[in-house]
């Protein structure tokens, strides 16, 4: 008889009724426990890095603060003892990197400057050469408007909106949404490192990772209706996005809890804090929390209280998606 | 929209042909016999030359490519809409009703509140323009065989999984190549072509109501006409404002189940239904299209309630035009809807008492003829998207003189 690699029929039966020993066994409550234990290693963990004096005697986030802040909560969330080494832990040399900011904000309330920059800085020194570094959003105007440098070409960091490439020409669909993707996304990027602001948002309630996807593909109008649920999570379920977002950095600088997306300088307040999760939706629902939070202290009702709680967390959560986590018994929060 | 193709290059003929995987020939035997098939075959023959009518827009309007638009000429401020604090806006011309804040866009995608106030991005935003008949939009009781100046420019308010044109309807006015054509040029170009009316078709009129106003004013005093392709989808002022400036109007009446303009249509039937009756109100020429998906909206009950509200509501006069669907857009899954269930719609609605029910997207059927409700004598033939042969005289049968509704001559 010929053998394949080395399995005989006999081993190959021997192997399927071993399993189905264990499982036999696992309604007797010993997968049950061994389940248990791996729930309690899987915790997404949220890492919060705070730095009340980010900003120095300026008004403006200091670099060499950021960066080490933004050190902090790397080297927190990986267990590594020096920036590079958990930088190295998500991208790896040759990967293009496509760093997703929100620029609808402009300068006051777009992803922070600084902060991009620093992280520009670590992949450059993870081993990403600048040109395979790309800083987008839907609209190269808005960019502008933001502050950032717009470029195109050579060997620097890249930094342009889809409206210079366009859409791809195919729709993508998943449960309700049917949506062209931005080209930038789908064929410049291997690897997405989302940039979200924490934010109030009228109609999903907070806007932060999940939220922050409308912005690579065409037609985020059309996605704004019953609070966003359950476009939100179907968004994130699109291939591009859900296998190529490693990593979301949210820029909790400056904060808003009430009458967003647009600034508000009323109610917003200078929060200094970085939110880092590989998990979007433990990460959403963290900075929900923290909105929470300031509402109650500034009196405000909470945002179910407003019917605009942002339910489009517990979707991304829920069993045909699985984009991550909203139970709070498995987000472990790391305050630094 | 659905219904209409951008050009008549695109048109999909029907599928006739027993070939076809998803139409049984039993299906075919049942309403077409073989002298039927030839002429549908010679029709869709006919039709494909029709293409020299439907030129591009780079060949109608002759300033395409020139330059790079400013995005500034196509940005008026909204005429429906009130202002909110802290800069917010509630739109006031669709039931949907946007609250948009600073710098964001509603629904439709075309509309922006920059610091307070709102603006249509579209007006004179043209992205796509043809030269069609009459009978493509369909209205069969408005100058048969006259040509229709056709134009659209990116957006809709709804987001039917069935479209057609979801690649102008559903994106943003940037993200689709559009050409600078003010309304007075737009009526020259009319004039030009030799179209005695301007169609406002293709995407959804309703969300480029400013440019649509502008441009009937600008027809009519040009001696051009004007008319309109639209989901109905509007409050009742901004209809009378809007359509109140059209010479006809249709409508398409996509489902009469509020689930299905839920789930299919992201809208309401409600206010479809009452822009029916408020154009019936205002004496406006108006025809209803039904397009036809099978499973999701072919029930007899459906059919016969349509039917029956139609009649009760806005006459039985008014021309209802079921037509065949075609799978695109989110609804590739379904068949092309079956000849014989048109059949079997039509013969509801003539049971009902509806005096002018024609079946649709399926050329050289009998049904898109139309006959004389009292003496049944054959008043206009056509073929396709052409009227080959048209009878009324002083808008009656020549035969029994029953008056035959509509707008017929010039």
């Amino acid at each position: 008889m010929r053998r394949d690699e080395g399995t005989t029929r006999r081993d190959f039966l021997r192997t399927c009724i071993t399993g189905t020993a264990v499982l036999s066994v696992s309604s007797g409550g010993a997968l049950l426990d061994a389940a248990e234990q791996t729930s309690a290693l899987a915790k997404s963990k949220v890492v919060v890095a705070r730095d009340p004096v980010l900003r120095g005697a300026a008004s403006t986030v200091d670099s060499q603060r950021v960066l080490k802040l933004l050190d902090q909560a790397m080297q927190t969330l990986f267990g590594a003892d020096h920036p590079a080494e958990s930088w190295k832990k998500m991208v790896r040399p040759g990967e293009r990197v496509g760093l997703k900011v929100n620029a609808l904000g402009g300068r006051a309330f777009s992803s922070n400057l600084q902060l991009v920059e620093a992280i520009c800085e670590r992949l450059q020194e993870a081993g990403i050469k600048a040109r395979d570094i790309i800083i987008f959003d839907r609209d190269t105007e808005e960019l502008e408007r933001s502050g950032f440098h717009i470029s195109t070409e050579g060997n620097r960091i890249q930094c342009f909106g889809t409206d210079q490439l366009g859409y791809e020409d195919d729709l993508v669909t998943y449960g309700s949404v049917g949506s062209r993707l931005s080209k930038i996304l789908s064929r410049n990027c291997d690897v997405l490192i989302n940039l979200p602001v924490l934010k109030d948002h009228d109609g999903a309630g907070v806007s932060m990772a999940l939220k922050n996807m409308y912005g690579v593909i065409h037609n985020p109008n059309k996605y704004h209706p019953n609070g966003c649920n359950p476009y939100i999570a179907d968004v994130n379920m699109l291939p591009d996005i859900r296998t190529k977002m490693r990593l979301t950095i949210c820029d909790a600088t400056t904060a808003t809890y009430e009458g967003g997306p647009g600034y508000k300088p009323q109610y917003s307040w200078k929060n200094n804090a970085l939110i880092v999760s590989p998990d979007p939706v433990a990460l959403d629902y963290v900075g929900w929390q923290m909105i929470e939070r300031k509402r109650a202290e500034k009196g405000l009702k909470t945002l179910e209280a407003e019917k605009r709680a942002p339910l489009y967390i517990a979707t991304a959560a829920d069993a045909q998606h699985r984009l991550g986590t909203n139970d709070p018994k498995r987000i472990a929060v790391v305050e630094v | 929209m659905a219904g209409e193709l951008n050009s008549l290059a695109d048109v999909k003929f029907p599928d006739v042909s027993p070939v076809n995987p998803h139409v049984r020939s039993s299906e075919l035997d049942s309403t077409l016999d073989r002298r039927c098939f030839l002429k549908c075959a010679v029709m869709a023959g006919a039709a494909c030359t029709l293409d020299a009518f439907a030129q591009p827009l780079t060949a109608i309007l002759p300033w395409s490519g020139a330059s790079a638009q400013s995005d500034s000429q196509f940005v008026v401020e909204a005429r429906f809409y009130e202002k909110l604090q802290t800069k917010k806006i509630k739109c006031k011309l669709c039931p949907r009703e946007c609250t948009v804040g600073d710098r964001e866009r509603g629904y439709c995608g075309v509309r922006e509140n920059r610091g307070g106030t709102y603006y249509s991005l579209v007006h004179s935003r043209v992205c796509t323009a043809h030269i069609d008949p009459i009978e493509k939009k369909p209205l069969f009781h408005y100058l048969p065989g006259s040509l229709a100046f056709s134009l659209a420019t990116a957006g809709c308010n709804v987001n039917c999984k069935f479209c057609q044109n979801w690649d102008i309807s559903q994106v943003r006015p940037e993200q689709v190549r559009a050409d600078y054509a003010p309304p007075k040029t737009v009526a020259e170009l009319a004039k030009q072509y030799g179209c005695p009316t301007i169609a406002y078709t293709y995407s959804e009129p309703v969300i480029f109501s400013e440019f649509l106003m502008d441009t009937a004013d600008a027809g009519h005093a040009a001696g051009v006409r004007s008319v309109v392709v639209s989901n109905g989808y509007m409050q009742q002022k901004s209809l009378q404002a809007a359509y109140g400036k059209m010479d006809a109007v249709k409508i398409d009446l996509k489902s009469f189940s509020e689930s299905y303009y839920r789930d299919v249509v992201c809208g309401e039937l409600k206010p479809v239904l009452d822009s029916l009756v408020t154009l019936r109100k205002m004496a406006k020429w108006t025809e209803i299209v039904y397009l036809v998906v099978p499973t999701l909206n072919d029930s007899d009950a459906e059919f016969r309630g349509l039917a029956g509200w139609i009649k009760t509501n806005v006459g039985a006069d008014v021309p209802l035009h079921f037509t065949r669907f075609h799978p695109e857009y989110l609804l590739k899954n379904l068949p092309p809807t079956p000849v014989p269930t048109l059949g079997r719609a039509k013969a509801i609605a003539d049971a009902e008492g509806l005096h002018y029910v024609y079946i649709g997207n399926v050329p050289g059927h009998p049904a898109e003829n139309t006959y004389c409700p009292k003496c049944r004598k054959l008043l206009v033939e056509r073929m396709g998207l052409t009227t080959s042969q048209m009878l009324i005289q002083k808008n009656s049968c020549p035969f029994c003189k029953h008056p035959i509704p509509g707008i017929w001559h010039a």
